[in-house]
């Protein structure tokens, strides 16, 4: 609690614009593309405008300093994830010139859900962060730390972490396999 | 910086993944939309890391980016499955056990 109320309390720390320019201009085309994502009528199209979000994603962890998370993001999640993403698409046929209505009849009702959602978490956020400040002395997080803690304090965690890759390597082969 | 900021582009990315969730009919493009959500909840994970100093944060951070490959390899095999029993991926029609 302390270490939030000391975050809180530099009204004199100096005003990032880089940083905040830097935001902006990644944030929106976040947004853009994860829009994007869920409004564009071919699968290709939608994987690469994933694409951009997810390396959107690593560029806001630098930027908050998280140096070995947004690495481990480009790695994982556009090296790895959006490859799976691609060779499913490629064996489930995809039309490649796009499909004729790409989404269900209930898209209004889910609109809305959306809007209804985001409506709620604007204003409990603007209520309960209002204009807190990160640090003012923001600097790369120490890889030891990360590591420390993952062989450390969540050795537990990461272990089952491992046993859950191998059971999902293993189950995804023997659901789809053929006999 | 606000922490503010950080946190309200995770809400707005959050909530374009629930709409993709609900209205889209190809089952791909729903686990796009999965990864959309999980990737705004990493976005709050590392602020709210930073903002504490506390390094757990970030540790759950990378462990969600696992879990998501596992559900994402997992999810893909299913969606497979069901494309080579079906012939189609639409998830409109996958309607075998209604009423």
């Amino acid at each position: 609690m302390n270490l939030v109320l000391l975050g809180t309390q530099n009204p004199d720390a100096p005003l990032y614009v880089a940083q905040n320019v830097a935001f902006g201009i990644i944030a929106a085309m976040m947004i853009f593309s994860a829009f994007r994502v869920v409004t564009s009528a071919n699968v290709v199209h939608a994987a690469a405008y994933l694409v951009m979000v997810l390396a959107g994603a690593a560029a806001q962890f630098i930027l908050l300093g998280a140096e070995f998370v947004a690495i481990t993001q480009v790695l994982v999640y556009i090296g790895a994830i959006v490859v799976l993403f691609l060779f499913g698409i490629m064996l489930t046929r995809a039309p490649m010139a796009g499909e004729e209505n790409p989404s269900r009849d209930n898209w209004l009702l889910g609109g809305l859900t959306a809007l209804v959602l985001l409506a709620l978490l604007t204003y409990t956020l603007l209520d309960g962060f209002g204009g807190d400040r990160l640090p003012a002395d923001l600097a790369p997080t120490d890889t030891g730390a990360v590591s420390d803690a993952i062989f450390g304090t969540y050795l537990i965690p990461f272990e089952a972490i491992s046993l859950l890759l191998l059971a999902a390597a293993v189950g995804a082969i023997v659901v789809s396999r053929r006999d | 910086m606000l922490l503010n900021q950080f946190l309200l582009l995770a809400a707005v990315l959050f909530c374009i993944g629930v709409y993709g969730v609900i209205s889209r009919r190809n089952g791909v493009l729903v686990l796009m939309s999965i990864e959309l959500i999980l990737n705004s909840v990493n976005i709050n994970l590392v602020a709210f890391a930073v903002m504490t100093n506390a390094i757990s944060g970030q540790v759950f951070a990378l462990f969600v980016i696992a879990v998501a490959a596992a559900e994402v390899g997992v999810g893909l095999a299913m969606v497979l499955m069901v494309y080579r029993n079906r012939r189609s991926i639409a998830l409109d029609e996958l309607s075998e056990m209604k009423g």
